[in-house]
């Protein structure tokens, strides 16, 4: 089966890479000083892995996988508080199914569950809520994480419960927010990137105004772009041709779904709910200036931070983790020492491992055979 | 969760709420369309339309081209399955909210 078969454009695709390879070669890149990419957004990983990207791609381009995969970048420390919440008798504690693998220093959501915790997946904090109206006696509790995609959903689920005078729902808010990630990523000494294949869906709530920091600040191009292995392989293509003309811009490659504004309802939802924290912790990458968000005090009757005494404490990371290096690129997800070695996607040992938008995850799925190629 | 899902947008069925019953590949799910809806127009006039929905919000208005190749590329991920079954669990939750 050839790694064309998947595409919906096999022509296209093609032409995309033999163009891209022209402009690879025009920049002079080769394998051992290769251009290097980073796609911030799990779905962007997920994709170039399971269409192979990496393999018809030459060997000067490089991919970095970057920390864009919210499930990937859960602290320890904050499942431990999770799974002390649902630990208390009072509560249906409600979240994603993403989120019930990810290690606890403990536990996991899943492992709670299992030891009689009412744990209970959903797939919005819709059904929170609902559970909450069925169930007045209990405590329902909603884990919001991810970042400005998933951000809108939770603030206007607090809303709403506000507008119903819903008593018995709270949020516990894992959010966390792309701008100051990228700077961070872009402050990581030793991390060499030289463009950004942009978020598709963080783009369409918070538009594209925001990035522009990182063409004017530290002259990287940026281009938004679509899930589509054509919609990956042309954004490459764009953001070669922009560092070959030596001119950093922010773009869009998926205007069908991206507005230049983003989603103003969205937007005014997460800015009335959530304000910034000073601090929050990253598995991997440590704590990231304002990079998380909690609720507002006018809304602090739905944080379940404050309803529940959680202990709030960090817990390192498995020592034996290097999640943080294969986050920023310094290693590739095999190189880590337990990497199918103690860590695998049944039973991960870093977070990498839990998703299938997390790079090590998406490697051993779809990459073991690849080692030598990306 | 964070790809979404196309679905189609088959009635509004509390204006006040702004809520609908979207279409997720046969899967009928109640989905906010608040973040969807366009300024001074009435709600039904999402009828029919399709949407990038987001664990139960409707966040962007694709057309049908795009919305059919979305589901093609996330059924090849493995992510629309997925998307599925997590509706699928809640279903009693959401009947019991459109009543």
């Amino acid at each position: 089966m050839s790694v064309w078969d998947g595409f919906k454009d096999a022509a296209l695709g093609r032409s995309l890479v033999e163009r891209i390879a022209e402009r690879l070669d025009a920049l002079g890149a080769t394998e051992r000083q290769p251009v290097r990419l980073m796609e911030v957004c799990g779905g962007h990983t997920h994709s170039i892995f399971r269409y192979g990207l990496a393999t018809v791609l030459p060997p000067a381009l490089e991919f970095l996988h970057g920390p864009g995969c919210p499930v990937c970048v859960l602290p320890m420390g904050r499942i431990d508080d999770c799974v002390a919440i649902a630990e208390d008798p009072r509560v249906i504690f409600t979240t994603f199914g993403d989120a019930m693998r990810v290690p606890g220093s403990r536990k996991s959501l899943m492992q709670a569950k299992a030891d009689g915790a009412d744990i209970r997946m959903v797939y919005s904090p819709l059904d929170a809520l609902a559970l909450a109206r069925r169930n007045p006696d209990r405590e329902v509790v909603f884990f919001g994480l991810g970042f400005e995609t998933t951000m809108p959903s939770t603030a206007l689920t607090v809303l709403r419960a506000e507008a119903e005078g819903i008593a018995n729902f709270s949020l516990f808010s894992q959010h966390v927010t792309i701008i100051p990630t990228l700077k961070a990523v872009l402050d990581t000494p030793g991390l060499t990137v030289d463009g950004f294949i942009g978020p598709g869906h963080v783009s369409m709530v918070i538009g594209l105004r925001p990035y522009r920091f990182i063409a004017e600040t530290y002259r990287k191009p940026f281009v938004v772009a679509g899930f589509e292995p054509v919609d990956v392989l042309q954004s490459v293509w764009m953001l070669l041709g922009r560092i070959a003309e030596g001119r950093p811009v922010i773009e869009n490659q998926y205007g069908r779904v991206v507005p230049e504004d983003g989603n103003q309802r969205a937007r005014a939802a997460m800015d009335a709910v959530f304000e910034e924290r000073e601090r929050c912790e990253w598995r991997g990458l440590g704590s990231i200036d304002r990079s998380g968000v909690r609720i507002r005090d006018r809304y602090a009757r739905f944080d379940a931070e404050r309803r529940f005494s959680v202990g709030g404490a960090v817990v390192a990371d498995p020592q034996a983790c290097q999640c943080g290096e294969v986050l920023t690129g310094t290693l590739k997800p095999w190189q880590c020492r337990l990497f199918g070695n103690g860590c695998s996607p049944e039973t991960p040992v870093g977070a990498l491992m839990v998703s299938s938008e997390g790079a090590c995850a998406a490697w051993y799925q779809y990459g073991g055979a690849r080692r030598g190629a990306a | 969760m964070c790809l979404g899902i196309p679905g189609r947008i088959t009635a509004i069925t509390d204006p006040g709420a702004m809520l609908a019953t979207v279409d997720v590949s046969g899967i009928r799910r109640t989905v906010d369309v608040q973040c969807v809806a366009e300024p001074g127009r009435p709600l039904d006039d999402l009828i029919g339309r399709w949407a990038l929905v987001h664990v139960g919000f409707a966040m962007a208005l694709v057309d049908e081209e795009e919305a059919r190749a979305t589901l093609a590329l996330l059924e090849t991920l493995g992510e629309a399955e997925a998307e599925r079954d997590a509706m699928r669990l809640t279903a009693d939750l959401d009947r019991g909210e459109a009543a």
